[in-house]
Order: structure tokens, then sequence, then C-alpha cells
């Protein structure tokens, strides 16, 4: 009997000391993970501060052993650019993510257009710039802004348009049955009362999609290219934050490294502002709130 | 009175300029990038029109010339006259450049290593993998060679540089020859690719114990942390890449043969006591028919003419006179005017 | 209502009437129209595509474009095996290492941290996912491979080479830009997605249900993994998946460390860590815009395609697979 007990004793100690090391290396991995964090933004910082000057967002670039230069055309391109994929794909995706939760909750439809959705945010994005070349760059003959506008809307129209369906099932239906009750038509009661309660986490996930989409390099490739000057011409070639870093970073001179990271300094915390602005609209907005969609099924099923 | 007046006319006249300005792009050789970029700051300085060039690799220049998504290509592989004629471009050189083999051993300075074109055919085909290798210390007796791996770099993307170090190999190496050939792009054996002149640059001075292929500016540039490797050359005599070897070199290219078919050159290993082995002329590509024609043939004149400077600070090899002249006649006998 | 036309005040109700039905059933097409245009951008992509590479799968055929090695400008021959192969390989590792870290950041969050830290915690988290992916392939060059080209690789060359029977995943030249530092970047990039996606599940378990395992005397790590985990199992694969997808197309953070390497060696080469390899997203950035030749070009294309549907595919059966656990759970 004593060995019996004795051996259990032992037995729920392991048990116990396995448990405690598991928490262990469970509390390690999330150390990981902030110390990968902060290494990369303490580079990033240290690095980009240093070649942070005027003349960095004031001029063009000059070549590699001459003095001066910038990258002035690098953020207005970046400026122009997003601003017109903004204002493409925003409207879309608002306008998507209300039929989807006003008219079309429930039918096949929606259902269809969701799970589509959620499939594009995945999708390889260096393959939609290949699709867009095809389609406004080729037969235009020139690379241009407005083809990487377009791309970069595609990426993200579906963010915007889940975010805007997520919001808008999340007003409560009693306050659209007293507008109804008033007697107001649908599409008013949708700008007018739905929209104007859901709009905070709209708008965080505008900013969210935005934001991702401005940390894009790959579908700028083949689109709109790049540009050494300042432009503000759309057909045209236009350089960008990314993809400056992207040649600049790969390429052999000491000032092309330099500045590579001072932009990336810029295009990182102007994100991560934008992120964190975001998430203090809205408690619980997240960058990955489309995959919320996953995890609420699975409530849906263990509820029931 | 007379100082707004005067004022508003220079405003004025500054605008007019700013607005007849014209803008082109042009994509490309990474070969020629270095001396591109100046050429376009200096250009712009005297003229205000702007040449917007993106250094993607000759073959990048290639297709996006005949695809006439640009006004202008670059390229270091030269087209045979078929291909112009069924891309309907013209090409003409601009530069006459050298490749060094730069390569980064701890411990071994610069012009210190000595390789002949059979050593390195054996380097970028994997059969000789550590410095250490007899068959490399036989050139090198006095040197200590470490033990460590070689890394072979090439070029990822398409490239004239690519072209014309295979070519080189090529006539050097029957194995390679047999086997790979020479190309923009070729089936590397071994090896890290990076992107342009640039990329590879990078990974050499990034990598212990690798060696690359580049054009010589980028090893002007990089010379504190670059080597560049003697070479022997076809007459047998080891030469290191200097402004004398790659002039001796330059001045072997037969350009009245080379004339007659669109200035169609493979200059690489040519004869010659003090030629330096990997050279190669490099030439710019115009999409004929396409509306800013004028444009680019106005840029080129303003570099036959007042470019010469910038391609000497980076020593390369400028074209002769009589060349320029050639040239600028060829594009009269293609109907074009400027 | 009765309109009061001379004071200019006019009633809600009116003014909502003159918007009228003709603006509802504008609004609801316009809305229609914008909700297709999700569909119809995916289909666009897919035939543009298909129209593109249809010059290379007809030379190429399917089964033999797929098994085919070699990757040659000169002959114009064209294989997709080596970085359809490298795309798959990088993915499997950087799941490998971010699975574990993953689950253990979820864990973290939900089970350990007191409270005042879970917030915290799990906007860093998220912020590593809003890092631009080209910052993670700057950093990844400019900090990371030197560390493993200097510190990490060598140790491995020196004691985890020799093994006998995995030996072979550590050999190669360990100069940093390999798989190994990819796989790493990587792996870092999708553990927000996925972590994000766990916690989200665990937290979906009644506590009711963990209650009653720690009332028979479960310890924390039997609880999680005997009770939680099977109970969101769904969803923990689900987030998998969805990672996964997300690394396949992956371009900048893999290309500035990859080692773009068309020609791996044999087979054995292709399969160790420190040997360098390409992807099909990383061929297309290098080879896209000089591809010269009708077949190139179309090749190129063909990858794409190819990505593209094992992408699409795995996300669509991902979601049929969580679909189907739902129905067998409900009934």
């Amino acid at each position: 009997m004593e060995i019996g007990k004795k051996m259990e004793n032992v037995r729920i100690k392991t048990r116990v000391v396995k448990s405690n090391v598991m928490m262990i290396l469970s509390t390690l991995a999330a150390l990981y993970g902030i110390v990968f964090l902060g290494w990369i933004l303490i580079s990033v910082l240290y690095h980009g501060y240093q070649s942070l000057n005027l003349q960095f967002f004031t001029q063009d670039p000059v070549p590699p052993g001459m003095p001066g230069g910038g990258l002035k055309m690098a953020f207005i391109g970046q400026f122009l650019i997003t601003v017109v994929a903004a204002l493409i794909g925003t409207p879309i995706g608002i306008m998507a993510g209300i039929f989807l939760a006003e008219y079309g909750r429930g039918t096949w439809w929606a259902m269809f257009v969701r799970n589509l959705a959620d499939i594009v945010i995945s999708m390889p994005a260096i393959v939609i710039g290949a699709a867009v070349y095809v389609v406004l760059v080729a037969p235009l003959h020139s690379f241009n802004g407005l083809s990487g506008s377009v791309a970069l809307a595609i990426l993200a129209l579906p963010y915007i348009t889940i975010a805007t369906d997520e919001m808008l099932k999340l007003v409560p239906k009693e306050m659209r049955e007293a507008a109804y009750a008033l007697g107001a038509y649908k599409h008013y009661v949708i700008r007018k009362v739905t929209m104007r309660a859901a709009k905070t986490g709209i708008l965080t996930g505008v900013i969210l999609g935005l934001a991702r989409m401005a940390g894009e390099a790959a579908p700028l490739l083949f689109t709109s290219f790049n540009n050494d000057h300042t432009t503000f011409n759309l057909l045209k070639p236009m350089a960008t934050l990314t993809i400056t870093i992207f040649v600049y970073a790969t390429g052999p001179y000491h000032e092309w490294h330099e500045q590579a990271w001072a932009a990336g300094f810029v295009l990182t915390f102007g994100v991560l502002i934008a992120v964190i602005i975001a998430k203090f609209l809205v408690h619980g907005g997240s960058f990955t709130a489309p995959f919320m969609y996953v995890a609420r099924r699975i409530a849906k099923i263990n509820k029931g | 009175m007379k100082l707004k007046q005067v004022l508003a006319v220079a405003v004025f006249a500054g605008s007019l300029q700013g607005a007849m300005a014209w803008t082109i792009t042009g994509a490309g050789s990474t070969f020629i990038y270095p001396a591109m970029q100046r050429w376009t700051l200096h250009f712009k300085q005297a003229t205000g029109n702007v040449v917007n060039y993106q250094s993607i690799g000759s073959g990048g220049g290639i297709l996006q010339v005949t695809k006439r998504t640009v006004d202008f290509g670059a390229s270091d592989a030269p087209l045979t006259p078929a291909e112009l004629k069924k891309r309907h471009l013209i090409q003409w050189p601009d530069a006459i450049g050298g490749e060094v083999m730069a390569y980064n051993i701890p411990g071994v300075g610069n012009y210190q290593l000595h390789l002949t074109g059979k050593q390195i055919c054996d380097i970028y085909m994997g059969k000789i993998r550590y410095w250490d290798d007899p068959r490399i210390k036989a050139t090198n007796p006095k040197l200590n060679l470490p033990h460590i791996p070689i890394t072979p770099v090439h070029r990822a993307d398409g490239s004239g540089t690519t072209w014309i170090f295979t070519n080189y190999l090529t006539k050097v190496c029957p194995a390679w020859a047999h086997k790979i050939g020479f190309s923009t792009s070729v089936a590397w054996p071994v090896g890290v690719g990076g992107k342009g002149n640039e990329g590879v640059t990078n990974y050499v001075m990034r990598i212990r114990g690798a060696i690359g292929y580049i054009e010589y500016a980028y090893y002007k540039q990089n010379q504190n942390r670059l080597k560049a490797a003697v070479l022997e050359n076809k007459a047998g005599w080891w030469v290191a890449p200097t402004m004398q070897t790659m002039l001796a070199a330059a001045k072997q290219a037969n350009w009245k043969e080379a004339m007659k078919h669109d200035f169609y050159m493979e200059l690489p290993n040519p004869p010659g006591k003090y030629s330096y082995p990997i050279e190669g002329p490099t030439y710019a590509l115009l999409p004929l028919g396409k509306s800013t024609n004028s444009y680019v043939l106005q840029f080129y004149t303003w570099v036959f003419n007042h470019g010469d400077a910038d391609l000497r600070a980076l020593d390369y090899i400028t074209l002769p006179d009589f060349l320029k002249k050639d040239i600028m006649a060829y594009w009269k006998k293609h109907g074009l005017s400027w | 209502m009765i309109e009061l036309k001379d004071s200019g005040v006019v009633s809600p109700a009116v003014s909502m009437k003159r918007n009228g039905r003709v603006g509802n059933t504008l609004f609801k097409i316009a809305a229609f129209t914008a909700s297709a245009l999700i569909p119809i951008v995916v289909i666009t992509i897919f035939v543009v595509l298909f129209i593109e590479a249809y010059p290379a799968i007809k030379a190429f055929g399917v089964w033999h474009f797929i098994t085919t090695k070699s990757w040659d400008a000169v002959d114009n021959h064209f294989g997709a095996f080596t970085p359809l192969f490298g795309s798959i390989y990088v993915t499997i590792w950087a799941f490998i290492f971010a699975a574990p870290i993953s689950i253990g950041v979820a864990i973290y969050i939900t089970e350990l941290a007191p409270n005042w830290l879970k917030p915290i915690v799990t906007t860093a988290i998220e912020l590593l996912a809003a890092i631009p992916t080209v910052i993670y392939g700057m950093w990844g060059l400019f900090i990371l491979a030197p560390v493993m080209q200097n510190h990490v690789e060598p140790w491995i060359l020196d004691h985890l080479a020799k093994l006998p029977v995995i030996g072979f995943l550590f050999n190669g030249p360990g100069i940093g830009i390999d798989t190994l530092t990819t796989a790493v970047i990587l792996s870092i990039m999708i553990t927000p997605f996925m972590s994000s996606l766990i916690k989200d599940a665990f937290g979906l378990v009644p506590e009711v249900i963990k209650e009653s395992a720690y009332g028979l005397g479960a310890t924390r790590w039997e609880v999680i993994r005997k009770v939680v985990i099977p109970y969101v199992s769904s969803g923990i694969f689900g987030s998998g998946i969805f990672a996964i997808g997300r690394a396949l197309g992956e371009t900048m953070a893999v290309s500035f460390v990859n080692g773009n390497n068309h020609n791996p060696g044999s087979f054995l080469d292709m399969l160790s860590l420190l040997n360098s390899v390409t992807t099909i997203t990383v061929t297309l950035a290098d080879e896209f815009t000089e591809a010269v030749g009708r077949l190139y070009l179309s090749s190129l294309f063909y990858l794409a395609l190819i990505l593209l549907t094992i992408s699409f595919s795995t996300l669509a059966i991902a979601k049929i697979i969580v679909w189907r656990l739902e129905r067998r759970w409900r009934t």
C-alpha cells in the first residue's frame, strides 16, 4: 500500500512538473515573439533615424558618391498611389460589405462572396500584380502608377468588405427596426442609421486595410515600376517607398542602404501608428480580424 | 516697376522651359547604370529634360523596349540583325566596360588572386569547391588561401553582364561551351543568384568566400570591400583590370566589321598582350516608330558630345570619335531625325 | 404629414419620401454590383493568367511541367519543379517553426498572462503582423543573415551536419542566405495570424468544461492538451491552413534572403536547410520584367497560375473542412 501511494505521488509530481515545463515553454514562446518584434523595431529605429534629415524628404536622389539627395519622389509617389487605391477600393468595399450585411444576409450569394473575400485576402500579391500588368500596363505601352493603385485596391477590397460586413452585423436589429417604424426607406436606414452606428468599426477596417496595402511592394513591381524623379503623372511610372526599399537594400552602395533604412523607418512607423490608432478606435479591432470569422463559426458550433 | 517686369519675364521663361521639358523612360542594363545615373543628372541640369532610367537588367531592357512600354532600352547583350528586324528595333553602343572577378577571401588583398579562364570555369561548374584547392594554389603559390568553401555568385535576372561573362567562358572552356553556352540567362550549375550588378556586388561583399563577376564601376565604387582578380588573357599574359588593360582590349574591337551587322560584336577574350579578357560594349536599343524617338536621340547626342567625362570618372572606355559619327549616320540611315 | 412650405421646414418623413423607391432600387443595385466585383475580379485574374500561360501549357503539358527540373532560357525549356518545390518546402519549414510558437503564444495569452498584461502582449503580437513585408526582408538581409552566417550556421555545420540519418538536412555553404533564414523570417511573419486565431479559438471553450477537468485533478497542460485543443481542433487546423496560404504567396520577405538559386543541384541538395533555393514568387519577381521570348513569359504566367491554384485550393479546402466539421458538431 505504501509503495502504491509513493508511486502515485511520483506520478502526480511528474505530471505537475511536465505541466510547469510546458507553461514555461509557452511563456518563452510569447517572449520569442516579443523579442523579435523589439529587435526588428529597434533595428529600424536605430538605423533609420540616423539618416533622416530635411533633404531626405525634399530632394530627389543623386548618384552614389555625390553628396545630398533624398527620396522625395518615393514619398510623393507612395502617397499618390495609396490615396488613389483608397479612393478606388474603399467605396466599393463598403458598398459590397453593405450588400452582404443588409441585403444578402444568409443568402448563398453572400456566403459565396464572403468566403471568396476571405480567400482573396490571402492570395499571392505578386500574382495580382502580374494579372494587372496584362490588363493595364501592356495595352497602354507604359508602366503607370494607376495600375499600381488598382493592384493595391484589389488587395484592400476584400479586407474592407469583410470589416464592413462584420461591423454592420454587430448593429442591433432594434435600431434598424426603429428607423423602419418611422417610415424610412431601406437605403436611408442603411446610410443614416446603421452606417452611423457602425462607422467607427468600419473606419477601423478601412484604416487596417489601407495600412496593409501600403506596405506591399510585390504587386507594384510590374505595374507602377519605379522612377528616379518626382512625378504627379499617374499614367507614367511612379516611385514608391516600398519598391525603393527593395531596390536600395539589395544594392551595393552604402548610401542606398542608409536611405533604405530611413525609408523603412518612415514606412514602418507610419503603418504601425495607423494600426494603433485603429485599435484605439475600436477595442478589439485587429489586423487579423477577418480570420475571426473562423473563430466565430466555431463559437456557433459550440453554443449549439 | 522694371524689376517686377524682369522678374515676371524670368519666371515666365523658367516655367516655359519647365513646361516644355519632356520626360522619357528607359530601362535595362545594370552594367551601364552607374554612368546613366550621372548622365541623366547632368542632362537634366543642362537641358531640364528628364530621363528616368531603371536598372532592371539587360533582359528586362530588351523585353520592355520590344513591348514598347519604355522609350529606350539598354543591354550589354547585343541583338543580331535578324532579332532587331523581328522586334523592329535598332541598337548602337554607348560605352565599353570591363568585368571584374571580385572576391571576398579573408587575408587575400586586391590584385593578389591569379585565376585562369579554366579555373573560373571549374569554379562556376562546381568542380572546384574550396579556395585552398591545389588547382588554385598552382597559380597562387605565395598566397595563404584559407580552407573555406567558394560561393560563386551569378545573376538571378536576365543579364547582359552574364552574356559577356558566359561568352568569355565559352571561348576559354570547351566543357562550358558544350554544356551551358552563353546567353543573358543560363542554367548555372552552382552558386547564389543576385539581382542586377547591384545584387551580385552586395552578395560578394557580404559572403565570406564569395566570388562574382561585376562591371568595373561597381568594383571601383566599393573598393574598400571588394578585391579584383588578375586574369590570364588570350596571349597568355597575366593582366589586372586597369584602365590600360581595358583600353588595350577595347582597341581590339573591329567596328568596321560590326557596323555591317548593326554593331553586333563578341569582344571577350580578345588577342593582344595587354588586353583584359572579360570586356564588352554596352548598347542602347530604340523602338522604331515610337513618338519619343527624337527625344531619345537628343539625349544620346548630348551623351556623345558631353558624356565622356562621366564615363572616364567611372573607368568605362569611351567610344572613338569615328564610331560616334558612324552611329549618327546609322540613325539617319533609318530615317530618324532629332 | 403637413408640409410647412412657407417656413421652409420639411419634416423628416417627407424628406425620406423624396428619396423614395427609386433611390432604394438604385442603392441596392449599386451595392450588389460592388459585391459582385469580388467574384468578377477573381475570375478575371484566373482567366487572364490562363490566357497568358496557354502557350506554355500547350508546349509543356501539366504533368511534364510540374516534374521538370530544368529552367533553361537558352533552350527554351522550362519546368516548374524547382520553384514549386522551393515554395512548398520553405512554407513547410516556416510552419514547423511557427506552429509551436503560435500555440505557445496563445496559451500564454489565454492562460498565463496577468490581466493587465494580456492586451499589451496581444497588441505586440498583432504589430508583428502589421510590419510591411519589405521591412522583414530588409531586416532579414541586413541583420538576421549575418547572424546566421557568423554564429548560428557554423554551429549547425559543426554539430548537426554530421548526424547519421538527418545530417543531409544541414549540409550546405551556410552563408546565411538560404532556406533556414527564409523559413525563420516567414515563421515570424505568419505567427501573429496563427496565434491570433488560436487564441480566439481557445477563448471560445466554455469555462465549465475546463473547470470540470480541473476538478478531476488535471494539470494545466493536461487541460490544454486533452480538453481545449481537441475542442477547437478545427479552428486550429483552419488557422494553420491560413498561415500556410499566406506564406506560400509571400514575395518580399523571401526574396531578400533565399538565394534565388534556380539550379540547386541534386534533390538531396535541395532538401538542405543551409542551401539556397527559389520559390515561385521570387522567380516571378526576378524574371518577369525581362522574360525575353514568348515561351519564357508564358512559362512565368504558368507558374503564377499554378501558385494561384494551389493557394486558392488550399484555402477553399480548409474552409470546406471547417464547414463539414461544423455540420458534424451540430447534428
